[in-house]
């Protein structure tokens, strides 16, 4: 977008008009509302509407930028002048008049069009700007109040001065029942355009009507244009039989009334901010509300069962439909009851329908209720929140979930959570508050019914900050674990809103019981493990298992099979240790690849094997190795040899472990690792029976040479030990996580065969 | 894929029925009313013991293979039926992605909870054909159900 550059009069007649148009003030315009009523007042074809807006960049972004908006404006000036609309024109024109804006459907417009028809030029005609607001609603308000015929007049008086206006575009055909009531401010105001020119004033209320109901529709379910609040207001007395919600409405003419008489720049003010929201409900209405939610239930805390609610609101001779897309609005909790919040929304939903406006999709915001505002700011951080959730209450209904019957209390807690935890990461947060949410929906099922009258409000909010504790608490706290892998599982396959988070929260929740704690870990009992390529250490179990009962010296659990290193060559230190060295051997853990090379050093290990097993059974030292070597010499091949490479790995393991922490000699710790690799293969043990019987000679040599050494080192045969303990619960620890990676690695091998099988699918057409 | 979405009275007529538009939308409204009959079936089998949420899933009640669309897919029906004896049947399309089961049973729930809430609404008579735009919407709530805006049912006027 080329830049503008803009007259001193341009200058401020764009920011005015941007100013009239940026009723939110968020210095953006939304592509619907004045700014186009805006362009239609200025006469020009609709196609040519469209180009402006498309050149000037809007539909690009969605909405109008101050900049934007005054390219636009610029485009429209160089249109009416008739010009094409081209993107240089924008510069290239010189000496423009200022875009004629031509009140097509209320005199606001052509106050503008005859203020600046007339002084096209004329600096002094911006203060024109301001008058029309106020007066415009002054007139809105001529059905009722007999002191804007005044004004009207004028009004009348100037627009001679501009053309004849006709619709840019035909009646969109708005509902039946609403045009019945859009033709009724027209019959309204119809009365005063007759007093200036007959020809033109007709159609201007015609227009005025028609197009009021173009911008309803055209807004389409968004909240209808700022002045049909009036409009419609105005018309709340002579139309509607309905409740005497008129005292309301009338109040707020009034209330407008007086307005209209003060200064002119906090007329706009006051009127654009009551612009901002037509769905606000006013201090009277509000108070109305009120008063009739007491009469069906006094109890301002309590609420009001939905067959109180449908007879009250039946009387409002709406069609049970719309009455009940009400209150699927409105009953926010879906509990089958309304709370005040909740009936003063469908109460103005009501209104809002009786006098012609569509019903939203959604709950707008300022109808809300409040169920967290009675937290502090967070309620009010989340406000925004809310909207996005309530755009889709229905979609994540919290209540009358079969397992979760009172999760609609904690619905909107969930919600302000997961904004919470939006920030942080949503998956492994929801997977430990689902234990907690499957509690407090206990607590929650038993406490507190949906006819509880005693603040269900507060029941809510209170457990809303036991959610947040709970919440904040355990995202940090699950927040690092890898437990959160099974819950994403989970969660990818629901891509959708945060809605859905709920659901999803709801429907893990219902499959939680058995989920609540990460996985277990593969089962202590490593001999049921399958994962390893280890196929021999089922073989090898019941074996060592046997060889255990000769002679073992009592140890705890884990390390029972300790003594068969001594039984053994190698000597079978510790099952489980062993399993998890080959786990995480599998695995191929870092730590482990760069000791691999030392292969060959089975001297040393046994050296150090037999001293270490010396240390632990000083007495059985001299005995072992005479079983050892026994054994060694019975049994070659089969479960004998892989019992022996068994105890091997494991008492290299075990020498590991201590050489790591007490030894730490390191040419010690190579050995186990390629000792447990080539348990992997049955095949590899093969050879290992050669070697053995090589090393077995060394090692009896060696253990014979050894007794004395022990002796020397039993004092530290203690802190070994439970140093060796603490290794092999790290072994156990990595162990299970080797287990949980090789699940993952699964998983997504999975994914990833599917994601293929599809992609092969796909592939065919992709050629076509 | 889930191509269709029934929701059927206790009496077997059914309350809300919607699928994609496709020229075999016959084909599915035929497929649910086949598999109505499956459901009895298992209905009866459950007998009156313990009526368990668990139990409300039918799980597959009818698969065919179908579709002389672009590649061969099998259409498959899952069933819930709920403690009022209504009924719930879907039509899916497996072609692409097998859907787990559990996420079948998700798709139950929230098919579930929207029906409650439709119940909820005291100016919806039970046995009335379901037409609120809400339920409508939610009921487009099945993942990757296409054009879920399709799904906004009735609109009220």
């Amino acid at each position: 977008m080329e830049g503008l550059t803009l007259s001193d009069a341009e200058q401020k007649y764009y920011a005015d008009l941007f100013s009239y148009c940026d009723i939110d003030s968020t210095k953006k315009v939304a592509a619907n509302g004045r700014v186009l009523e805006l362009f239609r007042a200025a006469q020009l074809p609709h196609d040519v509407v469209l180009q402006i807006m498309e050149l000037c960049g809007a539909t690009r972004l969605g909405y109008f930028g101050r900049s934007q908006f005054y390219i636009a404006l610029k485009l429209v000036a160089v249109a009416q002048s008739g010009f094409p609309l081209r993107v240089e024109s924008i510069n290239t024109v010189k000496d423009l008049p200022l875009p004629r804006f031509v009140a097509s459907k209320n005199e606001q417009e052509s106050r503008h069009a005859a203020s600046y028809s007339s002084d096209s030029e004329n600096q002094g005609s911006y203060s024109g700007v301001i008058p029309p607001p106020p007066g415009r609603g002054q007139v809105k308000k001529g059905s009722i109040s007999h002191d804007t015929v005044q004004p009207r007049t004028s009004a009348d008086q100037q627009e001679p001065a501009s053309p004849v206006v006709s619709p840019q575009q035909s009646p969109p055909t708005s509902p039946h029942t609403w045009r019945k009531h859009g033709r009724h401010p027209s019959g309204g105001n119809n009365e005063r355009p007759l007093a200036g020119p007959g020809p033109f004033w007709s159609p201007f209320g015609e227009a005025q009507s028609v197009p009021s109901a173009g911008d309803a529709v055209w807004s389409g379910h968004s909240p209808p244009p700022p002045q049909e609040n009036w409009v419609s207001f105005a018309d709340t007395p002579p139309t509607s039989a309905l409740l005497t919600m008129h005292p309301a409405s009338v109040q707020d003419q009034t209330t407008v009334r007086t307005v209209a008489s003060a200064t002119t720049a906090n007329e706009i003010r006051r009127q654009s901010s009551s612009y901002d929201d037509p769905w606000k409900i006013t201090d009277e209405q509000r108070q109305y509300y009120v008063n009739q939610f007491k009469t069906i239930q006094p109890d301002l805390n309590g609420f009001i069962p939905g067959s109180a609610a449908k007879e009250f609101f039946t009387k409002s001779k709406l069609p049970i439909l719309e009455l009940s897309h009400i209150w699927e609005l409105s009953d926010f909790d879906k509990d089958g009851a309304l709370t005040l919040d909740e009936f003063c929304a469908a109460f103005h939903l009501v209104v809002a329908r009786k006098n012609g406006y569509d019903l939203p999709e959604k709950l707008p915001e300022s109808l809300m209720p409040k169920l967290i505002d009675l937290e502090d700011s967070a309620g009010v951080g989340d406000q925004p929140g809310e909207v996005g959730y309530s755009g889709s209450p229905a979609e994540a209904p919290p209540s009358k979930s079969p397992s979760m019957p009172s999760l609609n209390q904690t619905w909107p807690e969930l919600n302000q959570s997961s904004e919470d935890t939006a920030i942080v990461h949503p998956v492994p947060i929801r997977m430990t508050p689902s234990k907690i949410h499957m509690q407090e929906m206990e607590l929650k099922r038993a406490g507190s019914d949906h006819t509880n009258p005693t603040s269900p409000l507060l029941v809510k909010t209170s457990d809303l900050t036991e959610e947040n504790k709970i919440n904040s608490s355990v995202k940090f706290a699950s927040g690092n674990t890898v437990d959160g892998y099974s819950s994403s599982d989970s969660f990818t396959s629901d891509p959708e809103q945060i809605g859905n988070n709920v659901t999803r929260q709801r429907s893990h929740s219902g499959t939680s019981p058995d989920n609540t704690a990460p996985p277990p870990p593969p089962p202590r009992p490593q001999p049921s493990h399958s994962r390893s390529s280890s196929l021999d250490m089922n073989r090898t179990f019941p074996v060592t298992t046997g060889q255990q009962q000769a002679g073992v010296v009592a140890h705890p659990p884990a390390v029972p099979p300790r003594p068969q290193p001594s039984q053994a060559p190698g000597p079978v230190v510790h099952r489980p240790v062993d399993a998890d060295g080959l786990m995480t051997h599998t695995s191929t853990s870092p730590q482990q690849i760069p000791e691999q090379p030392n292969f060959a050093d089975f001297s040393q290990f046994e050296v150090f094997a037999a001293s270490n097993v010396n240390e632990e059974q000083d007495d059985e030292t001299e005995k072992h190795p005479e079983v050892l070597t026994v054994e060694k010499a019975s049994d070659s091949a089969g479960s004998l040899r892989v019992a022996k490479t068994e105890s091997k790995i494991e008492e290299k393991t075990a020498a590991g472990a201590p050489a790591n922490v007490s030894k730490g000699t390191t040419p010690l710790a190579p050995p186990p690792k390629p000792v447990r690799r080539r348990l992997k293969s049955e095949d590899e043990l093969r050879p290992e029976v050669d070697e053995h019987t090589q090393k077995t000679g060394v090692l009896a040599a060696v253990l014979a040479s050894q007794p004395s050494i022990p002796r020397s080192v039993g004092k530290d045969k203690k802190a070994i030990q439970a140093s060796i303990r603490r290794n092999k619960e790290t072994n156990t620890v990595l162990a299970r996580l080797n287990s949980e990676l090789q699940q993952q690695l699964k998983d997504v091998l999975e994914e990833r065969i599917s994601l293929e099988v599809q992609l092969e699918q796909l592939r065919p057409f992709s050629h076509l | 894929m889930a191509v269709c979405v029934a929701v059927i009275a206790k009496e077997n007529y059914p309350l809300y029925i919607r699928s994609v538009p496709t020229e075999n939308e016959l084909k599915f409204h035929y497929m649910v009313h086949t598999s109505l009959d499956v459901v009895d079936e298992k209905i009866s089998a459950m007998g009156k013991a313990l009526v368990d949420q668990r139990e409300l899933y039918l799980g597959l009640l009818y698969p065919t293979e179908d579709y002389k669309v672009t590649f061969p897919n099998q259409l498959c029906s899952y069933g819930y039926v709920t403690n009022s004896r209504v009924k719930f049947v879907m039509v899916v399309d497996s072609s692409n992605t097998a859907l787990r089961d559990n996420e079948i049973r998700s798709m139950f729930r929230k098919l579930h909870n929207s029906y409650t809430d439709v119940m909820c609404n005291p100016f919806y008579n039970p046995g009335d054909r379901i037409q609120s735009r809400w339920a409508a919407a939610l009921l487009g709530l099945p993942p990757s159900l296409c054009s879920s805006a399709l799904l906004k049912g009735t609109v009220l006027r």
